[in-house]
C-alpha cells in the first residue's frame, strides 16, 4: 500500500500545480476538487488497516473536499460570471518555476527534520509543499475565488501533515480542520457574493480604499 | 461542570438570542448573559473546580486571569451596549447579540483549554464570531476591512493549525502515558520533547498566534478592522480577541522554555515585539483617524506583551499584568470614542474635532483613556511597562530599553496630539449628533476606575495569580 500512497502524494502535488498553472477559474476549482479526492483515499492508503476511524475520516474529507466545497465554489462563480483569472501578479510561467522551487525547497527541509514515527517519508515533504503552493497561490492572484482555492491548498496541506497523527492524536483535530475549511469557506464565500453585489466584480484588487 | 458551564452558558445565550424578536429583548439578554458569565467567572476563582475531560479544560492562574479579563470587559461591552443600541443601529442586524455572546463562549474555551487543539479551535470561533460585526455598514469600506480581516486571520490560524502538528510531532517521543498536546504532560515531559520540531512549532505558532495579536509585520488587517468596526467591536476587538491570542502564545512559551528553548524563542519574541513598536510609532505619527490610532497603539501595545514573554523574569509578570491593563484601556478608549463619533453623527476625521467640547464627561474619560494607555503614572500600565522595563535592564538589554522608552515618548505625542483635538479642537460645523448616556458613560467610568485601582494597587490574590502564571512562564513575581 505505500507504493499507492506514494503515487497519491505525488497526484496531490501535480494537483495543486495544475490549479496554480491555469487560467480558467474553473479548472482551476476541479484541480482542487481532484486533490480533495485523493487526500480522501490517502487515509485508506496508509493506514490499511484502519477501521471505522479512518473510513469516517475518508469519507468526510471526500464529501467536504472534493464535492460541497467545489459545488459550493461552482455556486459562486456562477453567481458571480467569472470565468478567467485577469492578469495574475506572478505570470503562469513563473509561477509554475516558483511552485518546483517551493516543492524543492520542502524536501530540502523535510529530509533535515526528524520524521514522525509511522509516518510515510513522503506525507511530511508533500504536506509542506502543498501549504507553500497554497500560500503563493493566497498571495498572487487577485480574483477572490481563487484566492479562496489558494487557501483550500493551504488547509490541505495542512492536512496532510496531520495524517501524521492520526493514531496517535484524538479525533478533534480533523473535526477541527474540516470544521474550519468548512466555515472559512463559507464564510468567505458569503463575502466573496456581497463583493460581487457590491462592485459586479470579484476582484479583491478593487479593495484598496483603506491604506496608509 | 462549573468549567463547562462557563462556555456553555454564552453559548446556549447565544442561540437564544437569535430565537428572541426585537432588539428591546435582546439587549436586556445580552446584559443578563454577561452578568451570569461575570458571576460564574467570580465562583471558579473562589473555589477552583477540578479539571474535566481527562484534563483538556482546566483552569490554572494563567488562564484565570485571561478569562476574568475577558469576562469584565465583556460585562462593560454589554453595559455600554444598551446605551449603544438606543442611539445607533444595532451593527450585524439580528445577529449582533448571538454573535456577541458566541465570542464570549468561544474566548472562555480559549481561557479553558489546556490542549492546544482545543485551544486552537476557541480561537479560531473567536476569529468567526465577530466577523459579521464589523460588516455592519455594509458599504465598500467595511467591505474591504472584513475581507482583509478574514484573509488575514484565516492564513494565520492555519499556519498556527499546523504548528500544533508540529508540536504533536515534537513530542512522539515522550512516555507512551503522556496525554498528546496537554500542556501539563507536554511540561512535565518537556526534556523528552524534540528540539527541532519544538522550534518549529513555535515559529508557526508565533506567526499564526501573532496574527491574530496583530504583532508587526502581521498587524496589517488590524487597522483597517478597528477602523470600520462599530467601537464596542472595537473594544471587544482589542482587548478580548488579543487577550486571548497572548494566552495562546504564552502556553506555547511555557513549553518551550521548560523544554530548554529559551534561548531560540527569546530572540525571536523581542525581535517582533520591538518591530511591532517601532512600526506603530511610525504610523501613529501621521495618524489622523481616531480608530485606526487606537489600531496602532494596540500593535504597540502587542509589542510589549512580546517583548515581556520574550525578556522572561519579572518581564512576564509585567506582561500578564499589561494584559490585563491592555484590555481595560482599549475598553475605555474605545467606549470614549464612541461616544465621539455619536456626538458628532459620523466617524469621519474632520468631523471629530471638538466633538466632546460639549459632552464633558466623555471627554474627560478620553483624557483619562490617553495617560493610562501612554504608561502614565498613576495608570495601571505605568506599573506594567515599569515592570518590562526593569526586566530589560536586569537582564542587560540596555539598547532596548533605551529603544522602547524613545519610542513612548513618540508615541505619547502621536495619540496625544489627535486625541486632544478631539477633546479641545475647534469644533467642526458638522451636524449634532446624540448627547450623553448614563449606560454609555458607567461602562468606560468603570473601566477607567479599574485601570486607577491597577495603577495604585493590587489586591492579594491578584497578585498570587499573576505570580503563578508568571512562574508557569518561567518568570517571577517582583
Amino acid at each position: 500500500m505505500t507504493r499507492v500512497a506514494e503515487l497519491l502524494l505525488l497526484l496531490v502535488i501535480l494537483t495543486s500545480f495544475l490549479a496554480l498553472g491555469t487560467a480558467r477559474v474553473s479548472a482551476c476549482i476541479r484541480a482542487v476538487a481532484l486533490q480533495g479526492l485523493l487526500l480522501g483515499l490517502l487515509p485508506l492508503a496508509l493506514y490499511p488497516a484502519g477501521g471505522a476511524h479512518i473510513w469516517g475520516l475518508a469519507v468526510g474529507t471526500v464529501l467536504v473536499k472534493a464535492v460541497v466545497l467545489p459545488r459550493f465554489l461552482n455556486w459562486a462563480i456562477r453567481e458571480a460570471a467569472v470565468r478567467r483569472e485577469v492578469e495574475p501578479r506572478v505570470g503562469y510561467p513563473m509561477s509554475l518555476l516558483v511552485g518546483v522551487a517551493a516543492v524543492a525547497a520542502a524536501f530540502a527541509i523535510s529530509s533535515r527534520l526528524p520524521l514522525p514515527e509511522q509516518a510515510h517519508e513522503m506525507l511530511v515533504p508533500a504536506a509542506l509543499a502543498t501549504v507553500m503552493l497554497g500560500l503563493f497561490m493566497l498571495t498572487t492572484r487577485s480574483k477572490a475565488v481563487v484566492q479562496v482555492v489558494g487557501y483550500l491548498i493551504l488547509e490541505n496541506g495542512v492536512y496532510l501533515f496531520g495524517l501524521t497523527h492520526v493514531e496517535r492524536v484524538p479525533f478533534l483535530v480533523e473535526v477541527g480542520v474540516l470544521l474550519d475549511v468548512f466555515v472559512a469557506v463559507f464564510i468567505m464565500g458569503i463575502v466573496v457574493f456581497h463583493i460581487n453585489r457590491e462592485f459586479d466584480s470579484l476582484d479583491s484588487s478593487h479593495l484598496s480604499a483603506l491604506s496608509d | 461542570m462549573l468549567l463547562l458551564a462557563l462556555i456553555l452558558v454564552p453559548a446556549v445565550a447565544a442561540l437564544g438570542a437569535s430565537a428572541l424578536r426585537g432588539p428591546a429583548r435582546r439587549t436586556p439578554w445580552l446584559l443578563l448573559g454577561a452578568m451570569t458569565h461575570l458571576a460564574l467567572v467570580a465562583a471558579v476563582a473562589i473555589t477552583p473546580p477540578r479539571p474535566v475531560f481527562h484534563g483538556w479544560i482546566a483552569l490554572d492562574a494563567l488562564g484565570l486571569v485571561v478569562l476574568a479579563t475577558v469576562s469584565a470587559l465583556f460585562a462593560a461591552v454589554a453595559v455600554y451596549a444598551v446605551g449603544y443600541l438606543r442611539r445607533a443601529h444595532s451593527p450585524g442586524g439580528r445577529a449582533f447579540v448571538g454573535c456577541l455572546l458566541a465570542f464570549l463562549a468561544a474566548a472562555s474555551l480559549v481561557a479553558l483549554s489546556h490542549h492546544f487543539a482545543l485551544l486552537w479551535v476557541g480561537l479560531e470561533a473567536t476569529t468567526l464570531a465577530l466577523a459579521p460585526l464589523i460588516f455592519h455598514k455594509h458599504d465598500r469600506r467595511s467591505l474591504e476591512a472584513v475581507w482583509k480581516y478574514l484573509v488575514i486571520s484565516s492564513v494565520g490560524i492555519a499556519l498556527a493549525l499546523l504548528g500544533v502538528f508540529f508540536l504533536a510531532t515534537a513530542q512522539a517521543g515522550g512516555p507512551p502515558g503522556a496525554r498528546p498536546l496537554v500542556v501539563e504532560d507536554l511540561i512535565a515531559y518537556a526534556d523528552r520533547l524534540h528540539p527541532a520540531w519544538l522550534q518549529a512549532a513555535f515559529v508557526f505558532l508565533l506567526i499564526g498566534f501573532g496574527t491574530k495579536m496583530g504583532l508587526a509585520p502581521m498587524h496589517t488587517w488590524k487597522p483597517d478592522t478597528y477602523g470600520e468596526a462599530p467601537s464596542l467591536v472595537g473594544a471587544l476587538m482589542a482587548g478580548g480577541l488579543t487577550s486571548c491570542a497572548f494566552l495562546g502564545l504564552a502556553r506555547v512559551t511555557a513549553v518551550a522554555t521548560a523544554a530548554g528553548s529559551g534561548p531560540f524563542i527569546r530572540p525571536l519574541l523581542l525581535g517582533f515585539g520591538v518591530l511591532s513598536l517601532v512600526v506603530a510609532a511610525a504610523f501613529l505619527i501621521v495618524q489622523t483617524d481616531v480608530k485606526r490610532l487606537l489600531a496602532y497603539s494596540s500593535v504597540e501595545h502587542m509589542g510589549l506583551l512580546a517583548v515581556g514573554l520574550g525578556v522572561g523574569g519579572v518581564g512576564a509578570y509585567g506582561a500578564v499584568l499589561h494584559m490585563i491593563n491592555n484590555a481595560m484601556v482599549k475598553g475605555l478608549l474605545f467606549f470614549a470614542v464612541g461616544n465621539a463619533v455619536l456626538r458628532a453623527g459620523t466617524g469621519a476625521p474632520a468631523a471629530l474635532s471638538g466633538a466632546l467640547r460639549r459632552a464633558p464627561a466623555s471627554g474627560f474619560l478620553l483624557l483619562v483613556g490617553l495617560f493610562a494607555v501612554t504608561g502614565s503614572p498613576p495608570f495601571g500600565p505605568f506599573l506594567s511597562e515599569f515592570a518590562i522595563l526593569g526586566a530589560l535592564f536586569h537582564a542587560g538589554h540596555y539598547w532596548i530599553a533605551a529603544i522602547m522608552l524613545a519610542l513612548f515618548a513618540v508615541i505619547f505625542v502621536g495619540l496625544a496630539a489627535r486625541i486632544l483635538e478631539v477633546v479641545h479642537g475647534p469644533p467642526s460645523p458638522s451636524a449634532p449628533g446624540v448627547g450623553e448616556d448614563p449606560w454609555r458613560l458607567a461602562a468606560p467610568a468603570v473601566l477607567a476606575i479599574a485601570v486607577l485601582t491597577l495603577g495604585v494597587f493590587i489586591p492579594g490574590p491578584l497578585f498570587r495569580a499573576l505570580a503563578e502564571a508568571a512562574g508557569t512562564l518561567g518568570g517571577g513575581a517582583p
